[in-house]
């Protein structure tokens, strides 16, 4: 790899970071808070390409005789390609179904103490999935009594063959995204595809059952209406 | 993946730092910048049956997971580069000579200590350990930076503090094993540790150029050289995310001893940005705290992105010796934090 070689190779790798950064496709594998970190480590790689592209365009073929050796970059660095490959040409969609099937529910603590608030205006409700599950698995239902809520995800397949909704939740960066899922009861969404998004309404019910991949609680939903929706921009919980 | 004809000059430049025979650079037709480019064309050109070949869900969750791994870890590559490139080219060597204790046995846990102030995870320090065992900084003393920034930051153990509603201990007994197993490593490698195991890249480039020069020449060469180690690391650990299925975990959590070391290979295998983990560690909520607390220990120190990076930048010989030893270790403070403070 010369010095040329190194520095379209960075330009290349810097621009998908860019690229991915200005657009909304970061989103589908990092958390909204890195986008400003995202942005400047592709302008510095750019700018540490543009440098390398300068300074090699305007070496005289002496100055290549001097330190000649080096001009031959690790050769590891090739594989930066990969990434610029997956980021501008396959750019992989969200985890979904399979991702979500593969691992256990997160368990949704509830939090600070037994108090949860009440729920915000609005009929029907918008809950987070985390929320409703966390409402309905450590405070019995109370705080949703009665309420008509709305719920948003994408279905996946339980083993036994019945929908579950799933949402896929980051800490970081989808490595280490984990699903909370919810038990679908009342009228289903039947017939429809694993990985379609869609918007539920529906009221609490006190059914649970355990997520056979690692025993965890899993609450139920007892739905009402649904409709399929367009993916999210922000496909995490 | 470059050209035979590449990898065949090589070490004839290593040989002899004269000036290449003339006929040597006239001869070469086909280079790496045409290599390139007819790659690239390829890729577009196939593009759509290379978007079928990964349509599969499980090689697709692999690709999205490959492609995360590395968009999270850029920025922290980025500033490591940047930094380690600052410290190689405008930070004096006599700099180091004052800022540390002349004696090595002290300055490994000043180095240790230093790794608090520093924000970022692994994969920014192993660029900026290199980079201080060139300025003449006593490796033991970076080894040890290595080991503890990535693990003792502010940023880290406040992640751990969230992850952890109500139970702050687990964050300051993992502040307090990881800082525990960075000094033991570092006098370990004062005791045992023999200097030559560590092969730097040779860059006598950094001495000789501009400074500013210099400094883009030292973010180019490490962004390729890290940053190719950690595309090998970004795709093991996909792989390891998609062909292991949680539920062969869940039966091991029961055993005590069994669980801890499940537990410890997991980091290894996972490797998860220390930013990140505590927040996995938090899910595995069938293992006892204290195999979750070695979770959090050996994975910012021992992973195989880390493995695949310190190859790069230390040598085969290093790695070989430097990931079991404190795999070891960390498996061995993490368990005598847990059994003590948790």
């Amino acid at each position: 790899m010369n010095k040329l070689t190194q520095g379209v190779v960075l330009l290349l790798f810097g621009g998908a970071i860019l690229r991915a950064s200005v657009t909304d496709l970061y989103l589908r594998y990092v958390k909204e808070g890195l986008r400003p970190f995202l942005i400047a480590t592709g302008l510095l790689l750019v700018t540490a390409a543009i440098m390398t592209l300068w300074y090699s365009f305007r070496e005289t073929p002496s100055d290549e005789d001097d330190h000649g050796h080096e001009h031959h970059g690790p050769s590891v660095g090739w594989l930066l390609i990969l990434p610029v490959l997956g980021l501008l040409l396959v750019a992989p969609p969200a985890l979904g179904s399979y991702a979500a099937n593969q691992a256990g529910s997160v368990v949704a603590e509830p939090v600070g103490g037994s108090d949860y608030p009440a729920l915000p205006a609005g009929d029907p409700v918008e809950l987070s999935l985390v929320d409703y599950a966390s409402r309905a698995l450590f405070d019995a239902g109370k705080s949703l009594g009665g309420r008509e809520i709305s719920l948003t995800g994408f279905i996946t397949v339980a083993p036994d063959g019945s929908p579950m909704l799933a949402r896929m939740v980051l800490s970081c960066c989808a490595a280490d995204g984990r699903p909370i899922k919810i038990g679908l009861d009342g009228r289903t969404p039947i017939d429809v595809p694993a990985d379609t998004w869609v918007q539920l309404t529906g009221v609490y019910t006190a059914r649970t059952a355990k997520d056979p991949v690692n025993n965890v609680d899993v609450a139920y939903f007892d739905v009402r209406t649904w409709q399929e929706i367009p993916e999210p921009k922000q496909p995490y919980a | 993946m470059s050209s035979p004809r590449l990898d065949a000059e090589e070490p004839s430049h290593e040989l002899d730092a004269g000036p290449p025979s003339p006929a040597s650079t006239s001869e070469r037709r086909i280079g790496s910048l045409e290599i390139l480019a007819g790659l690239l064309v390829l890729l577009v050109v196939f593009r759509d049956p290379l978007s079928d070949l990964v349509s599969g869900p499980a090689l697709q969750t692999w690709t999205t997971v490959f492609v995360s791994v590395l968009v999270q870890a850029a920025p922290f590559l980025a500033f490591g580069v940047a930094l380690s490139a600052v410290i190689a080219v405008f930070v004096p060597r006599s700099f180091w000579a004052k800022a540390l204790p002349s004696h090595p046995a002290l300055a490994v846990p000043t180095a240790g200590l230093a790794g608090v102030v520093l924000p970022g995870c692994e994969c920014g320090s192993v660029p900026i350990a290199g980079s201080l065992i060139r300025r003449g900084v006593t490796p033991a003393a970076a080894l040890a930076f290595l080991l503890a920034a990535p693990a003792i930051n502010p940023i880290v153990l406040t992640a751990t503090v969230i992850a952890f509603p109500g139970r702050p201990e687990m964050a300051v007994a993992r502040g307090l094993a990881s800082l525990v197993v960075a000094v033991l490593i570092g006098w370990l490698w004062l005791r045992l540790g023999k200097n030559e195991w560590i092969r730097l890249p040779h860059r006598p480039e950094l001495d000789t150029l501009p400074k500013w020069q210099a400094f883009w020449a030292a973010c180019r060469h490490d962004v390729l050289h890290a940053g190719g180690f950690l595309v090998i690391g970004a795709a093991a650990a996909a792989t390891i995310n998609v062909v292991v299925p949680e539920a062969w975990l869940t039966s091991l959590a029961a055993n005590a001893v069994l669980s801890i070391l499940v537990l410890a290979v997991l980091a290894v295998l996972l490797s998860i940005c220390s930013e990140a983990d505590a927040f996995v560690a938090a899910s595995l909520s069938q293992f006892s705290l204290t195999s979750r607390l070695v979770f959090l220990v050996v994975g910012p120190m021992v992973d195989l992105k880390l493995i695949s990076m310190q190859t790069g930048v230390f040598g085969r010989r290093f790695a070989s010796r430097f990931a079991p030893a404190t795999f070891v270790v960390a498996v061995l403070v993490g368990t005598a934090f847990g059994v003590v403070l948790l």
